[in-house]
């Protein structure tokens, strides 16, 4: 093979490929710095969202760094070191270099990963403000259903036997529980704004994923488990629950939506379902 | 060590059965096991193709399937299948048991592994294996639609779950299984032949970074696929003779109470699962670090930078491998306590991959780079190493994670990691070792060729993927029709659909040169790449005991490019000193 000489066509081959590393880089960069309308967070509806985004924007200015030095370091090393005939120099390595990028890595990452522990001890290690409002999310193969505890402040008894959903008992209330009498189900969530709220989750048949994009939240529905989660939501909207963890055929089509309303309109929406139970 | 009796110990088999199906040949078996990736790896592609076909055209006609359209079930067996062939049968199978296979037991001057015939067995059942998964597709219900990762309950309650959940589930969980016994009696062989069977003077410290990549790889494989062969056994248990493992009591599935079970946890299986997936990861993706490491220092004419601390970061990664299972369930419903402790080794596990980058980086520096495609699939898979691996720091992080967890941003982060850098570290690979595997040279323009559509189109394909992820996309949904937000990334959609047909179809470029140059390509030297190591002192392709009975004797480090006042630009490693030549 060629050896004594440069390979012909290196420099072509060198220019060609450094020139695409940093148009991709580039193009890399310039997409993550515009944060495309199609394909970034939509504006987060919690204070703790606001967190995460914050984190997520730390962890993206640490990357993107180390992503650019990289990237643009292979393109000028390919290029600069192509064979134009040189020698090629002789060195085994660098401890100091080795020992110098090792604790710099070491502090960038783990640093972050400290910073980033914040919001998720809050999300998880904090139980839900007192008087949060009490929401049962479970989830079957492809619909979820969510439950208030009514006025009693009780969710009532359920039996796995009981539940039909074609008849309209998707969560198997027992009828000889008391404090399942007031128990309101419905196929979409309602929340007051401003007002904590604690979810707990829960899945009759596989494993679903509660996920709303608007909550910074996703949280596994686990068969045999009940997962509490809580949050605060401060802006109005409806926003679209999708199911994040394979379930079956209709994964694709399990959604709902938490719609966040003003106190008043929650208590409106709340007692026409009270109204409409009592009336079967 | 052990020193060897010239003359070998087991004769060249005559008939056609010994020499080319029923062989003991290391080498023989190593090609094998290569030929099964090949296969494999054009069937995952093949469904990826599919996938990508139904998610942009959701109404297009498809040949196999009954009605005309894909269905979601069929939508998600071939989600199933795809990353079931991919993980097992390619990434596992090419870079260790394929390429280490063949040139492990030369590159240490061995004349084959430690154990022929438990060799032979590790192929005959994990092509068992590959034809037991296959096979997952003709039974009534089609392949399971529990995705690679087959999370109980979904896949542990049989036909009620859904099409595919019946004899197809089963057919896939016996063919992980067989794969496990395969995989384990490989890594056992890997670590004896290299613990015993160097050549004199072939010190751990002059062992090459692949044999130690393949060393690292095998000693994972032995820890995580037996763990994964009983939580295999533990599901069949579950679905078959009605245990309760992974099934807790009180289920009901569309209506139908689930009596006859209780007590079980689906934790429990992800735990099992991901204590063997995520040194998975690292199996697919070590010996891709080796190849890299050994391409980049023979090309650039340059030792590799920092040898020690390279061994250093094989061995720190395939420890902390272990240790950071966990960052797959931070929204599992696991203890969130645990995941600060998962959370932070994981981010600790970026340390050693950075290393290696740095001085990947620090070979290069310096050097005198020719451009061979071996090479230009090595420089790729360092790119893709650092762009896979660096989102991995956003995932590594619990509290982004439940926002990102499942989305199309790990479908692009885990694609770039382990799917294509591995696959580039198996091209670079490929172009190197195909001289001396098949005695001829691959065509380097077509390989050129081949790199371009290959390196442009991954990228054109993962990228984007970032930002469905970004977007909240969440993964595995057979259509993006169901949930209203998705709708806005139908574009994003159609640009991946097409970037995957050009991508995936340049592929035809490397198999037709692969196959027009093993039989009209340039014959090749026994060293055409002047590089250092032992497999260049035998011819290509080598004899049957690799080296006719001379066991070498080796001199000096691998890596001996450039050494100032040597008259050749390399050393070989089994040139002895008084040969070397001088300058002055």
């Amino acid at each position: 093979m060629k050896r004594k000489r440069g390979e012909q066509g290196s420099a072509a081959v060198a220019f060609s490929l450094a020139t695409f590393l940093v148009i991709f880089t580039i193009v890399t960069v310039y997409l993550f710095l515009a944060k495309p309308a199609w394909g970034w967070f939509p504006p987060s509806i919690t204070d703790f969202g606001k967190q995460i985004d914050a984190q997520f924007h730390r962890t993206l200015v640490i990357t993107g760094i180390v992503f650019v030095v990289a990237q643009l370091g292979l393109a000028l090393v390919i290029f600069r070191s192509r064979d134009h005939g040189q020698k090629a120099s002789f060195f085994e390595g660098n401890s100091t270099m080795e020992f110098i990028w090792t604790l710099a890595t070491v502090i960038m990452f783990v640093g972050l990963g400290l910073y980033g522990e914040h919001a998720w001890a809050e999300a998880h290690f904090q139980g839900a403000a007192p008087g949060a409002l009490q929401l049962e999310v479970t989830g079957q193969q492809f619909a979820w259903n969510f439950r208030y505890a009514g006025p009693d402040g009780k969710f009532g008894g359920t039996k796995p036997e009981l539940v039909s959903a074609s008849t309209g008992n998707p969560l198997g209330l027992d009828p000889r529980d008391p404090a399942s009498k007031d128990d309101v189900v419905s196929p979409v969530a309602y929340v007051p704004m401003g007002h904590e709220v604690e979810i707990i989750i829960r899945t009759q048949d596989v494993t679903h994923s509660f996920y709303v994009r608007e909550l910074r939240l996703k949280q596994d529905a686990v068969p045999g488990m009940s997962i509490h989660m809580h949050f605060n939501a401060t802006v109005p909207g409806e926003y679209e629950l999708a199911c994040a963890e394979l379930c079956g055929l209709g994964h694709y089509r399990m959604r709902s939506f938490v719609n966040v309303v003003s106190q008043d309109e929650f208590d409106k929406w709340m007692r026409d379902q009270e109204t409409a139970l009592q009336q079967q | 060590m052990v020193t060897h009796e010239s003359g070998g110990h087991h004769h060249p088999p005559s008939g056609f059965i010994r020499k080319y199906i029923f062989s003991l040949d290391h080498k023989v078996i190593g090609i094998q096991y290569y030929f099964l990736a090949l296969f494999s790896v054009f069937v995952g592609m093949a469904l990826s193709m599919l996938m990508r076909i139904h998610l942009v055209w959701p109404n297009a006609k498809m040949p196999f399937t009954p009605g005309g359209q894909m269905t979601p079930e069929q939508y998600l067996a071939l989600v199933t299948m795809h990353g079931s062939i991919m993980v097992f049968m390619v990434l596992t199978t090419a870079p260790q048991s394929g390429f280490g296979n063949y040139i492990l037991p030369i590159q240490i001057g061995a004349e084959d592994m430690a154990f022929p015939v438990l060799n032979m067995l590790s192929f005959w059942t994990t092509f068992v294996s590959l034809v037991v998964l296959v096979s997952a597709f003709f039974v009534r219900g089609g392949a399971p639609i529990s995705g690679w990762t087959a999370y109980p309950t979904l896949s542990a309650l049989g036909e009620i779950a859904g099409p595919g959940q019946g004899a197809g589930q089963n057919l896939w969980i016996i063919g992980v299984a067989i794969f496990c016994i395969g995989s384990l009696l490989g890594a056992l062989n890997f670590i004896t032949t290299t613990v015993d069977l160097r050549a004199p003077g072939m010190t751990l410290g002059r062992m090459p970074l692949t044999v130690w990549a393949w060393l690292v790889t095998a000693i994972l494989g032995l820890l995580a696929f037996g763990v994964l062969l009983a939580a295999c056994l533990l599901l069949l248990l579950d679905r078959v003779a009605g245990t309760s493992f992974f099934i807790p009591g009180g289920l009901v599935v569309t209506d139908t109470p689930i009596v006859s079970h209780t007590g079980g946890s689906p934790l429990l299986w992800q735990h099992l699962f991901w204590f063997f997936g995520h040194p998975e990861v690292y199996i697919a993706i070590l010996p891709g670090m080796g190849v890299a490491s050994h391409v980049l220092s023979t090309f650039s004419r340059k030792p590799v930078f920092g040898y020690k601390a390279m061994v250093g970061a094989l061995g720190a990664i395939g420890f902390l491998g272990f240790c950071v299972w966990g960052h797959h369930m931070f929204i599992s419903g696991m203890s969130p306590y645990s995941a600060f402790a998962f959370s932070l080794l994981t981010m600790t596990i970026g340390v050693p991959s950075a290393i290696k980058t740095f001085n990947w980086l620090g070979t290069l520096w310096g050097g005198r780079i020719q451009f061979t495609t071996a090479m230009m699939f090595g420089l790729g898979f360092v790119s893709l190493f650092v762009t896979g691996g660096l989102s991995g720091l956003f995932l590594a992080q619990p509290s982004i994670d439940l926002y990102l967890h499942d989305t199309y941003f790990v479908v692009a982060h885990f694609h770039l990691i382990m799917g294509v850098a591995a696959i580039f570290g198996i091209f670079a690979a490929t172009y190197f070792w195909f001289p001396k595997m098949f005695g001829r040279m691959l065509n380097e323009t077509i390989g050129k060729v081949h790199f371009w559509f290959t390196f442009v189109g991954v990228y054109s394909i993962f990228m984007p993927m970032h930002f469905l992820g970004l977007a909240g996309h969440p993964r595995r949904y057979a259509d993006t029709t169901g949930v209203n937000f998705l709708a806005p990334l139908h574009p994003v959609h159609y640009f991946i659909t097409i970037a995957a047909m050009i991508t995936i179809t340049a592929q035809l470029i490397f198999l037709f040169n692969f196959f027009y140059s093993m039989k009209v390509g340039q014959k090749a030297a026994e060293n055409p790449w002047n590089a250092t190591t032992l497999e260049w002192s035998i011819p290509s392709p080598p004899p049957f005991d690799n080296f006719a009975g001379h066991i070498p004797v080796v001199y000096r480090g691998p890596y001996e490019f450039s050494v100032p006042g040597a008259t050749d630009d390399y050393i070989p490693q089994y040139l002895a000193p008084e040969r070397v030549g001088k300058a002055h």
